[in-house]
């Protein structure tokens, strides 16, 4: 108990955990039917009422939601309240065009900050940490969901937010940080530059960090912890459920514990639909239980995890999700950024190059860099620079996220066996 | 304690309640607060067993959704119904000894909790011979409460306990509810239009529409977010600030 900041429901006898998730999905889909057309036309498809569903095993009868359908409901379809009761707005992270946009009424900031304070708070922090939160402060829903979650646990918040790794590191040596949040990735970039720099990170207060928005290997976390001799703990969430605060990591890391009393978890086969037993990898299929701008139905992830229901040590009996292992599509996750390859393919083909493309994923100092070959017919060295910039500068327009982009002769990039493969990932996760 | 799942609630054809889920703990005040006709008076006559039902319905883990309303007395589940219905030919007293049927083997036991009664309420105690008929509103309602009290509940079901009463008989009565939540450990279920009111007095609150359960939370988590008071309450947040 002693490391929880709702023990109350993070060890919760599982039995009344079930009525209570029973109670609030029961809600959650009254509210979502009445309020939101999107699924009183998916209930009405499939003759279903949200009465029908009185088990948590009958919400297997309830269809999908995925990040298309949520798109389609750009930018406000989906809440479920009037926008005048709606007190943020988040969006997901996806990179060109419209993202998915999440509304968050009083309670549901409330519910959420409570969510971070318990990712906090099972790393051991308190009212005497000071801590770093290196996420962006934005639209993105990273830096200001943790930002409640700390300050509602009443350590102290230095909101670095986006800023070089060199002023990241003036900052948590200055203010004696003793905890960070960021992408793995920055971490590990944190580490190297200490490195370079000549600092001895022994020399530096920080004790314990909390990682997640991309996917990051055990070797990962060995070299963080390697680098700035402090515990990493991994936490998973996703803007289309509301942020971080989905799951989170104890001090035993042998998975990551739902916040079952907010989100209802379920793992399918992604190609089948159907609902696998505790054990089995699949897809992570998430419903919101207590959201009230924005309840989410059998979100698909996209995620692969598998579900572990044994008694953990720490004394949680929330159900712990193995680290995410990939994903089921194509999207890739770089900087914390989604995207999928067909929207660098569309940015391609606006000009005249291809039709073959590759795209490397690659890292440099712990940052992912991407690197886009693409065929022309182009010859002239000056020539292909200027059209290299041109697409450059284009891909960072729409997809915010620079690439480097090299053009090669055409026919050098194979489309081997139908269809190709366009993603090579040489990045260590 | 009570643990309630899928119930549902049918009169004739129209089903009142619609597969809804929730509990109460033991001591645990919970309120059920919505519009009228949202069903909530349904959810105690079902539990009264008063009415056709389909569900599960467990007390301390055992099945009661198929015992009598007599069982149901028995096992501690006690209603206040709406709108009083005391027997007013009967005098106070007389009407107090009705609610102890279950207990009327054990006169020590009667006499004790009559005492406790009029300790509670004691304009009742001053009009022990009166004819119930004789009593105002809200001594009716103080009497119906007395006699629930003799039934001794575990579960104490209200309805609609300020239902057409003066303000200040209201406060009254809730004033003496929380007097004898203190000194009797026992859950109460609340049915109540008063939202305010109900999330004043309850621990957790229920909040019904048409039939279902569309939120629920503790009730100062649902006193601080205007959404519920708005969105699901309509105007009853106009008495709020009245």
């Amino acid at each position: 108990m002693k490391w929880m900041w709702n023990p109350k429901f993070e060890a919760m006898d599982r039995e009344e955990l079930e009525q209570i998730q029973l109670e609030r999905l029961q809600a959650t889909l009254h509210h979502a039917y009445r309020h939101v057309p999107f699924y009183r036309e998916l209930f009405d498809r499939v003759g279903l009422g949200p009465g029908d569903i009185l088990s948590l095993q009958d919400l297997r009868e309830v269809p999908f939601t995925t990040k298309e359908d949520l798109l389609q409901g750009f930018p406000y379809s989906f809440f479920a309240v009037p926008l005048t009761k709606v007190a943020r707005i988040h969006t997901s992270s996806g990179t060109t065009g419209k993202p998915v946009v999440v509304g968050y009424t009083k309670r549901d900031l409330q519910y959420w900050a409570h969510l971070n304070a318990r990712i906090l708070m099972a790393g051991g922090l308190g009212e005497r940490d000071v801590l770093q939160i290196s996420f962006n402060y934005g639209l993105f829903t990273g830096g200001f969901g943790f930002h409640a979650g700390a300050e509602l646990l009443g350590a102290t918040v230095i909101p670095a937010s986006a800023m070089s790794i060199t002023r990241q590191i003036n900052i948590m040596m200055n203010f004696k940080a003793t905890a960070l949040v960021s992408l793995p990735s920055h971490a590990l970039r944190i580490g190297h530059r200490l490195q370079e720099m000549g600092i001895d990170p022994r020399g530096l207060s920080l004790k314990v960090g909390f990682f997640g928005a991309e996917p990051w290997s055990e070797a990962t976390r060995k070299q963080i912890e390697d680098h700035l001799l402090i515990k990493a703990l991994d936490n998973y969430g996703l803007a289309e459920v509301g942020g971080p605060g989905v799951s989170y990591e104890c001090e035993y890391r042998q998975g990551l514990h739902i916040s079952e009393d907010h989100f209802y978890p379920e793992i399918i086969d992604p190609a089948t639909g159907e609902v696998l037993d505790p054990g089995q990898e699949g897809e992570l299929v998430l419903t919101t239980l207590t959201k009230e701008a924005f309840p989410v139905l059998r979100f698909r992830t996209g995620d692969l995890t598998s579900l572990n229901n044994e008694p953990c040590e720490c004394g949680r009996t929330l159900v712990r999700m193995a680290r995410v292992k990939g994903r089921v599509d194509d999207m890739l996750i770089i900087r914390g950024i989604n995207l999928f390859p067909s929207q660098i393919e569309d940015v391609l083909l606006s000009f005249q190059v291809g039709p073959n493309y590759l795209i490397r994923l690659y890292r440099e100092e712990g940052l992912d860099q991407v690197e886009v070959q693409v065929e022309s017919i182009l010859t002239g060295r000056e020539e292909k620079d200027a059209l290299a910039k041109r697409i450059e500068r284009d891909l960072a327009d729409k997809l915010g996220l620079e690439m480097k982009v090299v053009l090669v002769a055409p026919g050098s990039i194979e489309a081997s066996s139908g269809k190709q493969q366009v993603v090579v990932d040489e990045r260590e996760i | 304690m009570l643990r309630v799942r899928g119930l549902k609630v049918f009169y004739g054809r129209i089903q009142a309640v619609k597969g809804i889920s929730f509990h109460v703990h033991r001591g645990e005040t919970v309120a059920f607060i919505g519009p009228n006709g949202a069903g909530k008076s349904s959810v105690l006559m079902a539990l009264s067993g008063v009415t056709r039902k389909e569900g599960e319905i467990t007390l301390e883990g055992r099945d009661i959704s198929r015992l009598s309303p007599y069982a149901l007395v028995k096992e501690g589940i006690v209603q206040v119904p709406e709108g009083r219905q005391v027997f007013s030919s009967l005098t106070v007293e007389e009407n107090l000894l009705l609610g102890g049927f279950s207990k009327r083997g054990d006169k020590k036991w009667m006499r004790e909790t009559m005492e406790w009664v009029y300790h509670l309420f004691p304009l009742l105690a001053e009009r022990r011979k009166q004819l119930a008929g004789s009593l105002s509103g809200g001594e009716q309602q103080m009497l119906a409460l007395g006699r629930a009290l003799m039934g001794d509940p575990r579960l104490l079901l209200l309805d609609e306990p300020s239902l057409g009463l003066a303000p200040v008989i209201v406060e009254e009565i809730y004033k003496t509810l929380k007097e004898l939540r203190k000194e009797r450990s026992m859950s109460i279920i609340l049915v109540e239009q008063n939202a305010p009111l109900a999330l004043e007095f309850a621990h957790r609150a229920y909040v019904m529409e048409s039939g279902a359960i569309v939120l629920s939370g503790e009730t100062e988590m649902l006193l601080s977010d205007d959404t519920v008071l708005d969105v699901y309450l309509g105007r009853a947040r106009e008495d709020f600030f009245d």
